[in-house]
């Protein structure tokens, strides 16, 4: 019976932070792809992972319980305070959104200039593979 | 080096894992990141800068600076593609012509036809008949994606959106026109000069608008100084800043997007791609 309970609050203890398991998941998929991957594009697409599971922890941290999206609920016309008062525990956490959806829009235009970079790698070598490469340096 | 990686990943992980349970729990209204600053930007939004949209006025108004630099950091990045990989290149050209009556290919050195005549139409090494039903699908999606970016733009104070999104997506329009047609075709209606210049312009836009502000005698980005050229009232001209802001970010990040996308897709030399 014990045992039942030590795993039933393992359980819960984990569920209520899934969002932090999800996110450290996939933060070393990413790592590792980028460590232990041989060809450049795989360490990019590594590096793609590890940056969505940041975006991934910023926007679950802004999440709240029984909350709207962070749009202000106003009355008809502008400059208005709405009726009733605004609550903050009405609304999720907007600074998250923020950071990350510029981050989103940096990390494709950063991914373009990786991918550029592999092109150029790969014209200069005729490979991506990074032993192959290394070879092709030491032998020069 | 797999090993080594390994190590790092069950010793990183395995620290961050453990350290999760200092963290406030998924969906607490009271954890850190909640209680400090973003309260302030619900409650106050409507009577700083009558935009609803919380995102939006943290996004161009409260954080402005954060925004401006970011959008210069995507016209950087789309200039290094640029300078990474335009590079004139001195190699024999091959170019392939169908003969359009019988359907007959060509291989031809160098390029002292034209693209298009009367019988004879330029295609890819790897070309294969267009298919219709993608073109047709394509044609009349386009212009509904546009239509649809615009309204992400305009109507970003008031619903999800803004800037960045309508930006993506009217650079996704003439991304999906190459890639159902060729490249060529893109680039004969939205040019690679016309993107660098586009895209230049929108970080141009913010700047000038917050130079604007700093021109009428209030600080640089304070949109509160455009009221006496608007006609408004302080805080509306607050939400129309923000808007004149957000028109530049979505043009620079459309531009960047397409001239991206142009440079990695044939490799530099915007000659044959996707």
């Amino acid at each position: 019976m014990e045992l039942i309970e030590t795993v039933k609050h393992m359980f819960l203890f984990i569920a209520a932070k899934a969002n932090y398991w999800t996110y450290v998941i996939l933060l070393m998929v990413g790592l590792y792809a980028m460590i232990a991957k041989n060809n450049l594009v795989k360490k990019i697409v590594g590096m793609t992972i590890f940056q969505t599971a940041v975006i991934l922890f910023y926007v679950s941290i802004g999440y709240k319980k029984d909350a709207s999206i962070p749009i202000v609920m106003h009355g008809s016309g502008h400059g208005h305070a709405a009726d009733a008062a605004i609550r903050a525990a009405d609304y999720i956490n907007p600074l998250p959104h923020v950071l990350m959806l510029t981050a989103i829009v940096v990390g494709v235009a950063t991914l373009g200039v990786a991918l550029a970079l592999a092109i150029k790698v790969y014209k200069e070598y005729g490979s991506l593979e990074e032993d192959e490469i290394h070879k092709q340096l030491r032998s020069r | 080096m797999k090993i080594l990686g390994k190590i790092t990943i069950l010793l990183c992980g395995g620290l961050l894992l453990f350290f999760t349970s200092d963290f406030p729990d998924f969906g607490d209204a009271n954890s850190p990141a909640s209680t400090h600053l973003s309260p302030y930007f619900i409650e106050h939004t409507l009577e700083d800068t009558a935009v609803p949209n919380v995102v939006t006025s943290v996004l161009a108004d409260y954080r402005g600076y954060d925004t401006m630099f970011e959008t210069t950091v995507i016209l950087t990045a789309g200039l290094a593609c640029f300078l990474l990989l335009k590079i004139p290149t001195k190699e024999v050209k091959q170019r392939y012509y169908r003969h359009e009556p019988t359907g007959v290919t060509l291989r031809i050195e160098g390029d002292r036809y034209p693209d298009k005549s009367a019988v004879f139409t330029r295609i890819d090494s790897t070309w294969v008949p267009s298919d219709m039903i993608i073109n047709f699908t394509c044609r009349i999606l386009i212009s509904f994606i546009q239509i649809f970016a615009l309204y992400v733009v305009a109507h970003g104070h008031h619903s999800p959106g803004g800037g960045f999104q309508g930006g993506v997506l009217l650079g996704a329009s003439v991304i999906l026109f190459a890639i159902s047609g060729n490249l060529r075709a893109a680039i004969k209606q939205f040019g690679e000069k016309t993107a660098a210049l586009f895209g230049a312009a929108g970080v141009f836009i913010y700047v000038g608008t917050a130079a604007l502000c700093l021109a009428l005698g209030e600080n640089f980005l304070n949109y509160s100084a455009l009221a006496p050229l608007l006609g408004t009232d302080r805080i509306m001209a607050r939400s129309h800043g923000i808007l004149s802001v957000e028109i530049g970010v979505a043009v620079a990040v459309m531009a960047v997007m397409i001239w991206i996308y142009y440079n990695l897709s044939s490799a530099g030399k915007q000659d044959e791609g996707l």
